[in-house]
């Protein structure tokens, strides 16, 4: 018997995992249809968005309300340099960069006048900043027409490998590549560099300076950690995940408006981070993927009320809500660290603090 | 001249609803040093409680003034029942966890409020027919109402009652001593249990009466509203200097004015380039500016570490 | 791709679950009925998306009863296309009102093999969900999308059924002008998609017309204060406000307007000519105006009958775009008749030559797909209730494309 740990084992295990994820789309175009194939590449965005956050949220302790807007200005950056809107067409790999810095710049721009604020007032502030960028998209459009306002920026350029546009189905060895199974294998790339990016991340200078901040910033300062700079590298970095994740949605979708981009939709992730476990890259991973099908598998709900009970009584979407609300709650009183708690903690000597739960997120 | 004159009414009454709400959250903050996420939405139950109960009791051919006094009480007793049990069921077992737990559940709390309301009262806009036609004058050539007056009136006198009920009563106290240190004021004999079950008790029932103003004057209700209201009050509340009853009030008129002259102004003085669609972005930008540059606020203490 | 039977499998259960949920009154006697004389009955699939939960889920649900309503009719009066005899489907599908969720629901019903879509209500959700349908070669009829944009992405399976915001802007400011004789206007719109097209829309033809636009101010789609910007156009004394956006907001406008004491007339689009408006403003809704594409139903051939079906089968008034929904599903079926097949590749090219007289007018299809200038009326409340005040025939006479189609390209930007 080979035990575990072993080698072969090992290798065995992601042999597998890395044939699965390759097969995914086609799995569940047989079992489940198309569409899920798109709900898929939605749930990978999504994950690399919860792994974004977790960066902010989950290693640096500092609660980001508005994460939302980094996302956004990924996706306008990509837009307007690869759309009619100024007959610009640049390529995607000048263009997904150029957003990750932007979106960078950005979250510099947000983290140095906060620094000084803590936990919840920080909280707000986010929460405004990501307000404040939306309501900016929305009213670019006068006097002079930058983000075209409501209406949007359509007719955003694909994802364009040479002649091989990931917008149009191509047949290859007899199978199907649609373009939602284009999508899907250039964000599993992205998702897949971004959790080991993030892993490394975690387990380096930069990620256990980060953990001692959230931890005890005042510790983490008499120990010489630069606080200040620790904290802009988190929401940097932080924001990085989240332009390259705008830009590869408004590529995916061919057309972004800013109503795309609303407090609740940063709330939504922030779920996904607190659910799957904050801190733990493969449980944020998971958060996003359950939170991604969930609604897509509530919406039989309604036509199953209405079959028993001859009317719909809880709308699917209200439902939805509903269940995020009360699972940020629940998990917050009944299991603070998350499905996958973050493992760093579990083996951490609990702090002699009386009352502190030593699972408890900071 | 007649323009900013009715400039200002208007913000001092949008202001005055702002500093309703915006006492809630200041006397949580004060107590607990947690944000109360969740009071925009209990001052949008309260909204609509006294909606609902007004419909029904104008339905029944009650006379005016019984009618308010009833939907006033209905409304505070739902409210404060609400605010007592999201304290005890949500806060009170994370009161001495990680500063982020309350702030998250508090976010969990406000979603399920909202579609709570959704289940109940539906996601239309409710609309209510006008209980008492309001007197109209004018004053310094703006036009004013009754309610208007009513309203403004209210927000002062509710904070002077406050005010005098912290600094005399018994029970105002003790509020004082367990914001200043729960340990302590728990080794006084303070019950700091009740009093900060009785904080949100009387927190959520002023919002319920802010609830009950916002439905009079715009005669409408919906479950998304307490949402911005709830950010502007927070707001309106951390320029006044949270934790402080009066800066509150203060807070609250001075951001309702800020908005009224903004969105008024804004487009002539900038030649176009900003206009009335940034409205909304001027009182972030307040609460923004406020934090960084000080952040205890106008009527704030100076030195205390809450933040 | 071995897998395929389960997927139809599932396909068949997701339809059958939908088919059940859509209402007990539908039709499943038909194919019985049907079923031992004319063994050769086909089944053609016509989707339906729209929110159906949600804050819109009104108007989307009542896009979705039209469509229904559609389809139950065709099926009663049993149509015969090709020589075989069809028996229409309803696959209804909600999209939330939101981009993303539009285009999961539109490769849904793809996948389902729908041979056309009515759909969606949001332009954000029209427009990103019509390149998948022009992937996938399905026709899509938008019964209510009313950004300029939808139509002009080039693709050969995007129709609407409703003015755009290039046709009923410029037609509410010739009015304006003409009719009401108004000298100074102010603008006020609620930052969305469809306010905010219809009121630059507005304001140009004004302007270009000679008027004189005297205030131009924005609220948002939540907002219940207007006092800050009224006030400012009290200022500037104008005798009509526009409004573009729905009628949560221009409830509460119009009767804080009166609480001003602003005395202009108002003046606003589709989205405020609902029952909802007069009751949110109460008596200050006195004397408000709004157009709707369209004439008046009762006034046309079967909209009487139309809204008495609608009524007496939903136990509601028609919201807004049901009627829409319904004549975009005999559209269909007479483009597939003339074709002589349901195949989408077959009928599509007959849909661009529609000539079809529906409950909301006349209906044929520009080469872009927008509708060819159909008449729009303006609507005022008199003593608690929307009457028909004007309707407004496509100007120009003889061609009436020609007199809309420059002002619709000059809209977008």
């Amino acid at each position: 018997m080979i035990a575990a740990g072993h080698p072969v084992l090992r290798w065995t295990t992601w042999l597998a995992v890395a044939l699965l994820l390759l097969a995914a789309p086609f799995l569940i175009e047989a079992v489940l249809g198309r569409a899920w194939v798109r709900i898929a590449d939605v749930a990978l965005l999504f994950i690399m968005l919860a792994l974004g956050l977790n960066i902010v949220v989950g290693f640096a302790g500092l609660l980001d309300l508005g994460y939302i807007a980094f996302f956004a200005v990924g996706a306008y950056s990509y837009a307007l340099l690869a759309s009619p809107q100024f007959a610009v067409h640049w390529p995607f790999y000048v263009l997904l960069p150029l957003g990750a810095a932007v979106a960078a710049v950005f979250g510099i721009l947000l983290g140095a006048p906060t620094l000084r604020l803590r936990g919840d007032y920080l909280a707000i502030v986010t929460l405004g900043f990501g307000e404040i960028i939306r309501i900016f998209l929305n009213n670019l459009n006068r006097p002079f027409n930058i983000t075209n306002g409501p209406q949007g920026i359509t007719l955003i350029d694909p994802l364009q490998f040479g002649g091989f546009s990931l917008a149009q189905s191509h047949t290859v060895a007899g199978l199907t590549f649609t373009p939602a199974h284009n999508y899907y294998f250039v964000f599993l790339a992205c998702v897949l560099l971004s959790i080991a990016v993030s892993l490394r991340l975690e387990d380096s200078r930069i990620g256990r300076a980060w953990v001692a901040i959230r931890d005890d910033e005042l510790a983490a300062s008499a120990m010489g950690i630069n606080t200040r700079n620790m904290k802009l590298l988190a929401f940097a970095m932080g924001a990085t995940f989240g332009g390259v994740a705008g830009g590869l949605f408004a590529s995916f979708q061919g057309f972004i408006s800013p109503e795309s981009f609303h407090l609740i939709d940063s709330i939504m992730v922030l779920c996904m981070v607190v659910l799957g476990g904050m801190g733990n890259v493969y449980g944020v991973a998971l958060g996003a993927v359950l939170l991604t099908a969930l609604p897509e598998a509530l919406r039989y709900v309604g036509p199953l009320q209405q079959r028993w009970f001859g009317e719909i009584f809880v709308d699917p979407s209200d439902l939805r809500m509903l269940l995020f609300g009360l699972a940020l709650v629940l998990m917050m009183l009944f299991r603070p660290s998350g499905i996958l708690p973050a493992r760093r903690r579990a083996v951490r000597p609990s702090p002699a603090g009386a009352g502190r739960k030593p699972h408890a997120a900071g | 001249m007649e323009i900013f004159a009715q400039q200002i009414v208007n913000g001092l009454v949008l202001g005055s609803i702002y500093a309703l709400v915006a006492l809630g959250y200041t006397m949580v903050y004060g107590i607990l040093g947690l944000i109360n996420f969740a009071h925009g939405d209990i001052t949008m139950i309260g909204a609509l409680v006294s909606l609902t109960l007004l419909q029904l009791l104008a339905a029944a051919g009650l006379p005016a003034p019984v009618v308010l006094g009833l939907a006033a009480c209905g409304a505070m007793l739902v409210c404060a029942l609400l605010g007592l049990s999201i304290e005890r069921a949500a806060y009170r077992p994370l009161r001495r966890a990680p500063r982020l737990a309350p702030l998250i559940t508090a976010i969990g709390v406000s979603i399920l409020l909202q579609y709570s309301a959704a289940l109940i009262w539906g996601k239309q806009y409710i609309s209510l027919p006008p209980i008492i036609e309001p007197l109209r004058f004018t004053l310094f050539g703006a036009q004013l109402t009754s309610l208007q007056a009513v309203i403004f009136l209210l927000a002062c006198a509710i904070m002077a009652g406050l005010l005098w009920f912290i600094k005399a009563s018994r029970m105002g106290r003790a509020m004082r001593a367990t914001e200043q240190n729960p340990d302590v004021a728990g080794l006084m004999g303070v019950n700091t249990n009740t009093v900060i079950a009785f904080t949100f008790l009387l927190g959520s029932a002023i919002g319920a009466v802010a609830g009950l103003m916002v439905v009079l004057y715009y005669g409408i209700g919906h479950y998304f509203m307490g949402f911005m209201l709830g950010l502007k009050a927070f707001t309106a509340a951390v320029l006044g200097g949270i934790g402080n009853v009066a800066g509150a009030v203060l807070g609250g008129l001075l951001l309702g004015v800020i908005e009224s002259l903004a969105s008024g102004y804004i487009g002539d003085l900038t030649g176009g380039v900003l206009g009335s669609n940034y409205r909304d972005i001027f009182a972030f930008l307040v609460l923004v500016l406020v934090l960084v540059l000080k952040p205890s606020g106008l009527m704030g203490r100076s030195g205390g570490d809450r933040a | 791709m071995q897998m395929h039977k389960p997927r139809h499998a599932f396909t068949a259960l997701l339809a059958a679950a939908l088919i059940a949920g859509c209402g007990q009154e539908a039709p499943p006697p038909a194919p019985k009925a049907d079923a031992p004389q004319t063994p050769e009955v086909v089944t053609v699939k016509i989707g339906s998306a729209s929110p159906l939960t949600g804050p819109q889920a009104h108007i989307g649900i009542d896009i979705r009863n039209g469509v229904q309503l559609g389809i139950e009719d065709l099926n009663a009066k049993g149509i015969e296309i090709g020589g075989r005899k069809v028996r229409f489907e309803l696959v209804a599908e909600d999209d939330e009102a939101n981009p993303t969720k539009a285009t999961t629901v539109a490769q849904k019903l793809v996948d389902t093999k729908v041979a056309a879509v009515v759909g969606h209500f949001n332009s954000g959700a029209s427009i990103p969900a019509s390149k998948i349908y022009a992937d996938a070669g399905v026709p899509q009829i938008s019964p209510a999308s009313t950004n300029p944009d939808y139509t002009l992405k080039g693709f050969s399976t995007t129709f609407r059924v409703v003015a755009h915001d290039g046709q009923q802007g410029p037609t509410l400011a010739r009015f304006a002008l003409n009719t009401l004789k108004s000298k100074n206007i102010a603008v006020i719109d609620d930052s969305t998609a469809y306010g905010q097209g219809l009121a630059d829309n507005f304001e140009a033809t004004v302007k270009s017309l000679g008027g004189k636009i005297v205030a131009r101010e924005h609220t948002t789609d939540k907002d219940t204060d207007f006092k800050a910007i009224l006030t400012k156009i009290k200022g500037r004394k104008p005798d009509l406000i526009m409004f573009g956006g729905i009628d949560p907001q221009a409830g509460p406008m119009i009767k804080q307007m009166k609480d001003l004491g602003i005395n202009a007339g108002f003046i606003g689009g589709d989205g405020m000519q609902t029952p909802n408006f007069i009751k949110l403003a109460g008596d200050a809704a006195e004397g408000a105006m709004a157009s709707i594409p369209g004439l008046p139903k009762d006034q046309m051939p079967g909209g009487k009958a139309f809204l008495e079906k609608y009524k007496a089968k939903f136990n509601q008034e028609v919201e807004l775009f049901a009627p829409m929904g319904y004549d975009a599903v005999f559209v269909f079926a007479e483009a597939m008749k003339r074709a002589g097949s349901t195949e989408p590749a077959k009928f599509l090219p007959e849909i661009g030559k529609t000539d079809y007289q529906g409950v909301i007018g006349p209906i044929a299809f520009d080469g872009k797909g927008d509708l060819r200038s159909a008449p729009i009326t303006i609507y005022v409340v008199k003593g608690g209730r929307w009457e028909p005040l004007e309707i407004i025939k496509p100007d120009g006479g003889g061609e009436p494309a020609g007199a809309e189609t420059p002002a619709a390209d000059q809209a977008p930007k």
